[in-house]
């Protein structure tokens, strides 16, 4: 890993330590007396709060994930490192793309 | 070659950073498939809705709540490599590394509680 | 003649990178040590075991090896501490290339301590004045917290991250280069810093503390790397050294 990865990564968990425990405090509250998607829905439809909250979220999980993918794959399977980059950049565009499609199902009417 | 592991590969912090390492592949490969269960709402409520009710059954919850478990595992194991590598030192980090554990499964214990 | 308390079962790597473990039978001895344990086997069982030893007193790092899974000085662990039911295996410590039964090529462990600039820069000639190094300022405690390592490889064999990371410069290089980087006579920074910043270097530990947990020195590898990180982030965004 190199100087500038090592700092992609432990920014993007530094910012996520926060989103992390506001994601568990919601998924507690969402299912204090079961989910339905009508309860969630009324929530993010029309939410530039929660666009914005999931968004950051999306963009830093997927940065985050693809350097950590990387790390293990260099460590732990018989690639090169480029081939390892190579997986990990295709990963993070992988959950960027899922991921703005979910925030977009979810958030716009 | 080796015979036994032994000492350095059983302890607390090793185990806390293994811990962290495969928490963190589980949620890789957990993210494309919540992503895409949250992505059902673009068929509309119903089919999000469905969704839901399937993921009612028991074997479903008690994979979320492992979710929930490794979650908090690997929160609390990056928090443990954020503080190594920016506070000064301190003693006492095996005892923080099984009190994490602890922390970790009564979150995913509590879940499961409230969901069942 | 110490008297004999029983019959040790001991396992040691014959061969090379390739090889078996072979048994012997070595009498037990009040306050025995591994080393004297491996000698033993070597003076009266077979003469053709290549071990390395030098001061059998713990100061200077040649004689350490793999027992039980764990590396350790073999002169200063007694068999009493480590043999569980009279067995011991005993074999070269890892992550090195074998040269012969329980001898190691130290070559890549001080390859890497090149690599990661461990070396003295002066910044100053005989003709200048001493450098005056107030021993209580925070970079000297520093350096002398971390710069009793004898090189005897324990925590580079202990190293999971060099077991999977054939780059990686591991912990007593690294120690080292921290050292370097809070002498206040040292000149060679930058490329210092930069030399620790690239695919192998301080980013990729990723503490594990097994290095830590292992040294015989009680030195702490773990929070020098830590401080590297520290290091060569700061001038990293400050546009001192390139990704």
């Amino acid at each position: 890993m190199t100087v500038r990865l090592y700092v992609w990564q432990r920014l993007t968990a530094a910012l996520m330590v926060p989103l992390v425990l506001i994601h568990i405090a919601v998924i507690f509250y969402a299912t204090r007396r079961g989910m339905t998607a009508a309860d969630i829905l009324a929530r993010t439809r029309g939410s530039m709060v929660w666009a914005s909250y999931y968004g950051v979220f999306v963009a830093a999980a997927a940065i985050h994930a693809a350097i950590g993918v990387r790390n293990v794959l260099t460590e732990w399977a018989p690639v090169t490192e480029r081939r390892a980059g190579s997986f990990a950049m295709a990963f993070a565009v992988l959950l960027v793309v899922l991921g703005a499609r979910a925030i977009a199902a979810l958030v716009l009417p | 070659m080796i015979a036994r592991q032994s000492g350095h590969r059983g302890s607390a912090l090793w185990i806390a950073a293994m811990a962290h390492r495969i928490s963190g592949l589980a949620l890789a490969l957990f993210l494309p498939l919540h992503f895409l269960a949250l992505g059902l709402a673009i068929e509309g409520e119903a089919r999000l809705e469905s969704f839901l009710r399937w993921s009612d059954q028991p074997l479903v919850k008690l994979a979320e709540g492992g979710l929930m478990f490794l979650l908090t595992v690997h929160l609390l194991g990056g928090l443990r490599v954020l503080v190594i590598e920016n506070f000064p030192w301190h003693e006492g980090q095996k005892q923080l590394a099984t009190l994490a554990a602890a922390v970790s499964a009564i979150v995913a214990l509590i879940f499961l509680v409230r969901v069942f | 003649m110490s008297d004999t308390l029983a019959e040790l079962s001991v396992s040691l790597w014959r061969g090379a990178q390739q090889g078996r473990y072979e048994n012997y039978v070595v009498p037990q001895r009040e306050s025995q040590t591994v080393l004297d344990v491996v000698t033993f086997v070597q003076r009266h069982l077979d003469p053709t075991l290549a071990y390395r030893f030098a001061c059998r007193v713990g100061v200077c790092g040649s004689c350490a090896m793999t027992v039980n899974g764990k590396p350790r000085w073999t002169c200063r662990t007694h068999v009493a501490k480590v043999a569980g039911g009279g067995r011991l295996q005993i074999g070269p410590l890892e992550n090195l290339p074998v040269i012969k039964d329980l001898t190691t090529d130290m070559e890549p462990f001080f390859a890497k301590w090149q690599q990661a600039k461990g070396v003295f820069e002066p910044s100053k000639t005989r003709h200048d004045a001493i450098a005056q190094i107030r021993p209580d300022s925070r970079a000297r405690v520093a350096v002398d917290a971390a710069i009793e390592c004898i090189n005897c490889g324990v925590c580079y064999a202990g190293c999971d991250t060099v077991r999977w990371n054939s780059e990686y410069l591991g912990p007593a290089a690294l120690t080292r280069a921290w050292t370097l980087l809070n002498d206040e006579r040292d000149a060679g920074n930058v490329a210092r810093l930069q030399a620790i910043s690239a695919s192998g270097g301080c980013h990729a530990c990723h503490s594990h503390q097994s290095c830590q947990e292992l040294c015989p020195q009680a030195l702490n590898p773990t929070a020098a790397i830590a401080g590297l990180k520290r290091r060569t982030t700061a001038a990293y965004l400050k546009g001192e050294i390139k990704a």
